[in-house]
């Protein structure tokens, strides 16, 4: 037994510190040093999970950046500079985000990061580019931890005790579901984060929390934790995890005779979930960064030129992706010169910014300040039900 | 009382599969003393087949009991012939020499298969085709009996019954209980060891076949590393119920399953594997040879 786990974990770290994290680049431009001529090509890092259990998540996001860097590369790129996007794929491991960003930093001399969606990913890099001084934007972790690592660490997205509120809002006033039962993954900082925040709204505007259940990410059986919550009768269920698993919690749910709504976060976002979750996880509700169905012409805009490239709907990572990536972009053009502690204060200054997913402002926290909506999942798309504005 | 029903239903449905993968860890450790490791890599690849297998039949989306034969067919025979070939190539050269060795290379080919497993199948989950269609079969209050769990009962116990029939009832089992009780005295009375390991890896392994495609039908999600956490269990099992003890296994799977869930249920899901791991150590502690296992003194 023993010998075994040991074994595994040293073979696992040895796998690992040899890198079998794989690398693409968008253009042919060199990886070399930033920033030695004028003329030489500027490198741009990103890391995400393009394989593994969160995959949409990484290939998404990697969609709406190369999309922004592509656009910006034909345009004439940033001070007549190409930008050079390189991509280091974690397949959502633990510890692989850090190996990729210290490799993005120290070899590959970026001036910027780009990544990650999910915040325990996005926790491990941060610490790693605040002590190197490299800007780097998160597009989508909402967990309020990751900006809090320190100045270097923005983000586009809105945060978690916004995002639980609105979900506790949505349920108390457009559901008038009053008793709610929770199921989190402990092992997730975002589900645990986003389900205490949910919590601490529901109480505060009268509603009560049933029972609060747990599932660790990877698990397949969920059977015990939804008979537990089916006995205690609860009006919704709130479930804060990410796609492959609450794809299975539905279809569980529905095995069980649970008839009531589930309730989730900005973690569903993926074609996946309907594919895993089928018919029940239709009529299902959750918090999201955009919908496909705003009328705002940038948003529509976007949607049409992203899918005559990838051929299908943007979710929200890629559209959080596109407008990271142009912040960043926009930073570039502002900056004096290209280095990383002018990207830094420039993106810093970020105001107004017409994003395809609402305007969008950094507060002193690093933080963009904007509105949530509230999407229905009915198949393959997400209808539109409402606005929760901060 | 309901809610109680419906754990043990709930749990008996998991443990029946975790005894299916128990019972391949047995037989091998039974006939061989060696503990394969590679045997939950042989699980994952198993689900995969039947994946890959539906895919190229188009009975994807036709659930029924034809697709879902068809599948346990396709899944049995690839994991057979993948534990054919893991016993033959891995090892057999290996025989003669100490444990450890064994042990080691039984390691390296569970590593070997997640790894190869990633770089073939690639790391993102799969969704596995629809086998059956789950309906309710029996209703008690809210306690509920479903077509799926039967399936799994059902299947499961049918292989359980085969095997069981194989090993006491023809030449190939008679000359397996030879082998176990004892290698050099089965080869000096003419019995051909050589293939009877063979058979032995080959049956296990096609069990965790069965395995597979029955947690591919109730919980549709498969990746490549889908093996570790439920082989784990499944040798927790196997050596709860008495390592080499074939009914042992049985009822250490359905132990363990029953005890998952209710730990899930009235606990918290944060100790369910640790409570998988806990049982390991407390039997190793006071029964060393498990609850079935008869106590024999180390052979050197």
């Amino acid at each position: 037994m023993f010998k075994r786990f040991n074994a595994a974990v040293l073979f696992a770290a040895l796998i690992a510190v040899s890198g079998c994290t794989k690398k693409s680049d968008t253009t042919a431009g060199t990886d070399g040093a930033a920033g030695a001529t004028s003329t030489e090509a500027i490198a741009i890092g990103e890391y995400g999970s393009m394989t593994g259990s969160e995959a949409t998540f990484g290939i998404s996001t990697h969609r709406g950046i190369e999309m922004a860097i592509e656009e910006k590369n034909k345009a004439g790129g940033v001070k007549g500079r190409q930008l050079n996007l390189i991509s280091l794929d974690n397949q959502g491991k633990t510890g692989e985000s850090a190996a990729a960003v210290t490799r993005l930093i120290t070899q590959n001399k970026v001036v910027a990061l780009l990544g990650e969606v999910a915040s325990s990913r996005s926790l491990e890099a941060a610490p790693i580019a605040q002590q190197y001084k490299i800007p780097m934007i998160s597009p989508s972790s909402t967990n309020p931890k990751v900006t809090e690592v320190g100045d270097q660490i923005f983000r586009v997205c809105f945060i978690d005790p916004f995002q639980g509120t609105v979900m506790a809002k949505f349920a108390i006033e457009n559901l008038k579901a009053k008793r709610v039962a929770i199921l989190r993954d402990v092992k997730s900082d975002y589900s645990v984060g986003l389900a205490n925040y949910f919590a601490e709204t529901l109480k505060a505007m009268g509603g009560e929390v049933v029972v609060d259940q747990s599932y660790q990410s990877g698990d397949i059986d969920f059977k015990g934790q939804l008979t537990a919550i089916r006995s205690k009768k609860p009006d919704a269920i709130f479930v804060p995890g990410y796609y492959t698993e609450v794809g299975l919690v539905a279809r569980q749910a529905k095995q069980l005779g649970l008839k009531v709504p589930l309730l989730g976060g900005d973690g569903w976002d993926s074609s996946k979930l309907y594919e895993i979750g089928k018919e029940a996880i239709n009529g299902n509700y959750f918090s999201n960064h955009y919908t496909t169905e705003s009328t705002d012409p940038v948003t529509q805009d976007f949607i049409k030129r992203y899918k005559e490239k990838f051929n299908e709907t943007p979710d929200g990572l890629a559209a959080l992706g596109y407008d990271s990536a142009r912040i960043l972009i926009e930073a570039m053009e502002r900056a004096a010169t290209i280095d990383s502690k002018n990207i830094r204060d420039e993106i810093a200054k970020t105001k107004d910014y017409v994003g395809v997913t609402g305007k969008i402002s950094l507060n002193e926290q690093r933080n963009a300040v904007k509105s949530a909506v509230v999407v229905k999942v009915d198949g393959n798309t997400n209808r539109y039900v409402t606005t929760i504005s901060p | 009382m309901q809610e109680f029903v419906q754990h043990i239903i709930n749990g008996i449905s998991l443990g029946s599969i975790y005894a299916l993968i128990a019972l391949g860890y047995t037989m091998v450790y039974g006939i061989l003393q060696l503990i394969n490791f590679a045997h939950s890599e042989v699980y994952m690849v198993g689900a995969f087949a039947a994946y890959y297998g539906a895919r190229n039949l188009g009975i994807e989306e036709s659930p029924g009991f034809g697709s879902l034969v068809t599948l346990l067919a396709i899944s049995m025979a690839v994991c057979a012939t993948l534990g054919f070939l893991i016993e033959r190539f891995a090892y057999r050269p290996l025989r003669s020499a100490p444990k450890l060795n064994s042990l080691i290379t039984a390691i390296g080919v569970s590593l070997f298969l997640q790894y190869a497993g990633q770089a073939v199948f690639g790391a993102s989950p799969k969704v596995f085709p629809s086998v059956l269609d789950d309906q309710v079969l029996l209703t008690w209050g809210e306690a509920e009996l479903r077509l799926f769990d039967v399936t799994i009962l059902g299947v499961g116990l049918f292989f359980m019954l085969t095997l069981h029939y194989v090993i006491h009832h023809t030449r190939t089992g008679k000359a397996m209980r030879a082998v176990s009780s004892s290698f050099v005295v089965a080869r000096l009375m003419g019995i051909n060891t050589d293939k009877v390991i063979s058979s032995t890896f080959m049956i296990g392994s096609a069990l965790a076949g069965v395995g597979s495609v029955l947690v591919g039908m109730k919980y549709p999600k498969i990746d490549p590393l889908m093996g570790t956490m439920i082989g784990l269990k499944a040798f927790v099992a196997a050596v709860l119920g008495g390592i080499g003890n074939l009914m042992g296994a049985v009822l250490g799977g359905i132990i363990m399953g029953v005890s998952e869930e209710m730990v899930v249920s009235y606990i918290s899901s944060t100790y369910r594997d640790a409570v998988a791991f806990g049982i390991l150590i407390v039997i190793l502690l006071f029964r060393p040879s498990g609850l079935l296992g008869k106590w024999t003194a180390e052979k050197v």
